[in-house]
């Protein structure tokens, strides 16, 4: 791979003619602008789904109800539904596809832009809308307390008034945002590649996104068509969904699930893709079994498709299905072994730099297993029997989201902001916000596993109180959590106010890719000759 | 191949001596309920949710060894391939070899793991008769029951259709807007644990459970007893268990159902052939009286 990319011309900024002030904002059809206004939605909703989750731990700080009242029960649903939904919808997927695809497709593949620049304007602009329902939802009627699986009928008969409409149209114009960001981001990486890059030389990073935006192309619309039948069932007087018309419910935790079960990975593989690129950067060495890596990310994706059912093993499916989805589920974990033994053997032999993006790549890994193994654990439904819709569930689930997506964004925003912004992060406080977050986040969810293990259910505002003791640790931990997530915002905020300024290729020889031969910040318009790639 | 088989064999051997242990260690009465810092399962009162048991720490202890294994060399590396230590770096970027090694070694682990899994699987869900129950723990099986739990928004209801026998069971002592009482809790009562009714079933019988939900999908769950089956509208799921040891046994719900989900608990209690015929004597009469209550067979 290293050696790819020798021949490459770096591009020199040019006068830009462009509107500006908020015009160039609001009418953007330039990639960088879009992924900065999607880093910041995304930042802005980080912090209001962290907020909520931080009241969802102060309810479960002790037995008994702590911060609503007696009877307000629901309120608490509403809580779990609106963070889940945030995290996912506007915070990761924002952050690793919107932000970092955006920024960095077209600058890695040596385009000058994404093939559908308006359209890619229209992506981002949906998510305004989306994010305002969905907020808006929280405070609509009773706010929607169906958890972010939706699942009917509680979703149908079992919630009146607006806030469940306004949540499913919510993920109605996000859904059609990233279905129109994958077709933008599958064409233009098809389509807009330097002669020379074909797709067995294209950086892990681009390779991560094209497989992302095809699951995502073709898990949305399943979704989407779930979500309708949602509605008209609720609004219209179809029976989808409701068994005594002939409808039903488990129809929708199949839909459901086709969607959610590659969502999963549409959060994580590109977070994948940059931890591919930092560990190569910081070893100063290429990538191992750079055709291995790319094409576990292949299966995985694929194989994500058939797995879906695995969230369904207490729904009473038939003996037969469940061994089926047993089986595939286990498959999965080969290739996500691959990914992980093969950033080890990348690492092996190198001359390490541990800077803040590679303690965060590091510490992906390391959480991503632990969340990998417990996701086997749960693939056996025996044993998911006593694990399913309980806690032990939600801590498996925020390993590799909480840990596995979202360290993969924060190593990608130390790695890049230099290159976003031109002025480099402070090293210090970097490092002071990894081991924070580690601290935070493991005391926060390790202890989850054994409130599950002891059958804690999920989505309960109170809880026998032998369950006290675990729950406490959680709690404090998601305060130093959230704590981490507060230094954060200082240290961006500070990075691109007083950072200092540095150059093209501040990482210096690990870092091979063509974003490193451009300018920092990256010049608005960038390879607009051609490179050529040897 | 065959010895995969064994081992498979060696879980359940495993699985019933944990419960004959269980058993012998305390002669009095199990009690189904979480402890403060619990950090496992809580003691499995049937042999399928043992046999979990056994399955589950065979499971820890592989996953354990595995997350050590991924540290272990992240620890070594960052020892030994820090920029101070090892100021070249190597270009080595392929090993085919490895690959095949990193490939292989999962899958066996994984096929070693999938044996026993499906086996469990096929015993704990599909319900057997009693002389399987027999073949595969031994247990002589006292009688067959047939219970219907009807998961209502916020309770549940119990039907025995054999024994024209039907109650609601609420959280603490009254309903209260989906809310449970928690004065009366005790530590042999646990709060949002103990049900205003119990299911009573006698020790070692073997009770075939068929649920259905009443309004939206709700999950009967005993964590003891290793069966957690959702409660649909419009479809009847079957579980199954083997209760060999008397005692209180709680659980919750496990599919959210609206605000009150976590105030729909369920108690069973196991108790002696001898007692269970006094509950079902008293349980008839009490519905005699209650004349109004019509018994809906299925
Ligand atoms: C080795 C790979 C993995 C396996 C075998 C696996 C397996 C499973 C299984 C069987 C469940 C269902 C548990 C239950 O509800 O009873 C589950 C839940 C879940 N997993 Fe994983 N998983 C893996 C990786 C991941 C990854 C990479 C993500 C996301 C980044 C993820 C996110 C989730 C989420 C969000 C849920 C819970 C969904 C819900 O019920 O709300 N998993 N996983
Ligand atoms: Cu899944
Ligand atoms: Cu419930």
């Amino acid at each position: 791979m290293s050696s790819a990319y020798g021949g490459a011309h770096a591009q020199d900024a040019h006068a830009h003619h462009g509107p500006t002030g908020w015009r160039r904002w609001a009418y953007s059809t330039n990639h960088k602008d879009i992924g900065t206004m999607y880093l910041v939605f995304a930042c802005v909703f980080g912090i209001v789904g962290g907020l909520i989750s931080v009241l969802i731990r102060m309810e479960l700080q002790e037995p008994g109800m702590q911060l609503l009242a007696e009877g307000d029960y629901h309120q608490f649903n509403v809580f779990t539904t609106a963070h889940g939904l945030i995290m996912v919808f506007f915070l990761i997927m924002p952050a690793l596809i919107g932000g970092f695809g955006n920024w960095f497709i077209p600058l890695m593949i040596g385009a000058p832009d994404m093939a559908f620049p308006r359209l890619n304007n229209m992506s981002f602009w949906f998510m305004i809308p989306s994010a305002i329902m969905l907020v808006g939802s929280v405070f609509a009627g009773d706010g929607a307390g169906t958890g972010w699986t939706v699942y009917a009928p509680l979703s149908t008969s079992g919630h009146s008034g607006p806030a469940v409409d306004m949540a499913i149209l919510s993920l109605h114009l996000a859904g059609a945002s990233s279905i129109l960001s994958s077709l933008n981001f599958i064409t233009t990486i098809f389509n807009m590649r330097a002669p020379g890059m074909t797709l067995h030389r294209m950086p892990l990073f681009v390779w991560s996104q094209l497989v992302t935006t095809f699951l995502l192309l073709l898990s949305l619309p399943v979704l989407a068509g779930a979500i309708t039948m949602l509605l008209t069932d609720r609004n219209f007087g179809t029976a989808f969904y409701e068994a005594a018309r002939g409808g039903d419910p488990i129809l929708y935790q199949h839909l459901f699930w086709f969607f959610g079960h590659p969502e999963v990975y549409v959060l994580v593989l590109p977070a994948f893709g940059i931890v591919s690129h930092v560990v190569a950067t910081f070893s100063k060495k290429p990538i191992f079994g750079y055709l291995g890596m790319a094409y576990a990310m292949v299966a995985i994706g694929a194989v994500g498709f058939v797995v879906w059912a695995h969230h369904m093993y207490t729904a009473g499916m038939s003996v037969d299905t469940e061994a089926y989805f047993l089986a595939a589920t286990l498959v999965i974990a080969v290739p996500t072994g691959i990914k992980i033994f093969s950033w080890l053997a990348t690492m092996w032999g190198g001359s390490i730099e541990f800077k803040t993006p590679m303690l965060w790549a590091v510490g992906m890994i390391f959480m991503f297993t632990v969340g990998g193994v417990t996701g086997v654990v749960l693939a056996n439904s025996p044993v998911t029997t006593a694990f399913h819709d309980t806690y032990y569930v939600v801590g498996h689930f925020h390993y590799v989201m909480a840990m596995g997506a979202l360290f993969g964004i924060f190593a990608g925003w130390y790695y890049w902001i230099g290159k976003m912004s031109g002025r480099q992060y402070n090293e210090t406080l970097g490092k002071g916000h990894f081991w924070l977050t580690m601290v935070g986040v493991n005391l926060t969810f390790f202890p989850m596993h054994f409130s599950g293990l002891a059958g804690m259910p999920r989505r309960i505002p109170d809880y026998p109180d032998a369950f006290s003791g675990w729950n406490y640790v959680s709690s404090i931990g998601s305060y130093i959590g959230f704590a981490a997530a507060l230094l954060f915002v200082y240290i961006a905020i500070r990075t691109i106010t007083s950072g200092e300024r540095v150059g093209a290729n501040y990482w210096g020889e690990g870092a091979t890719s063509l974003e490193w031969t451009v300018d920092s910040p990256a010049p608005h318009h960038t390879h607009e000759t051609m490179p050529h790639v040897r | 191949m065959k010895m995969v088989r064994k081992a498979a064999g060696a879980f359940v051997a495993v699985a019933v001596a944990m419960l004959a242990m269980a058993h012998s260690a305390s002669a009095q009465a199990g009690f189904g309920a979480p402890k403060p810092w619990q950090m496992n399962f809580q003691e499995p009162a049937t042999p399928v949710m043992a046999e979990v048991v056994s399955f589950h720490n065979f499971l820890t202890v592989l996953i354990t060894l595995i997350s050590l294994f991924v540290l272990g060399l992240l620890l070594y590396i960052i020892w030994r391939f820090n920029a101070k230590a090892n100021p070249v770096p190597s270009k080595n970027s392929h090993n085919t070899m490895l690959e095949v090694v990193w490939t292989v070694i999962p899958i066996t682990i994984l096929v070693i793991m999938a044996i026993p899994s499906f086996r469990l699987l096929y015993k704990a869900d599909v319900v057997p008769d009693a002389a399987k129950v027999r073949e595969w723990y031994g247990i002589n099986v006292a009688g067959t029951i047939d219970i219907k739990a009807i998961g209502n928004q916020w309770f549940w209801s119990y039907e025995y259709p054999n024994e024209r026998i039907k109650f609601d069971a609420f959280c603490g002592v009254g309903p209260i807007e989906g809310a449970c009482f928690s004065q009366d809790a005790t530590p042999k009562r646990p709060r949002l644990l103990a049900t205003t009714e119990s299911v009573v079933v006698p020790v070692n019988a073997l009770v075939r459970l068929l649920t259905v939900g009443q309004d939206v999908i709700h999950a009967w769950a005993m964590p003891a007893f290793g069966v957690k089956i959702d409660a649909v509208p419009g479809r009847t799921n079957h579980a199954w268990f083997v209760a060999t040891r008397e005692g209180t046994y709680f659980g919750q719900c496990s599919e959210l159902c609206g605000q009150g989900h976590g105030y729909m608990p369920i108690t069973v209690e196991v108790v002696s052939q001898q007692r269970y015929q006094q509950w079902l004597t008293s349980k008839r009469a009490e519905m005699a009286v209650k004349n109004g209550t019509q018994f809906a067979a299925n």
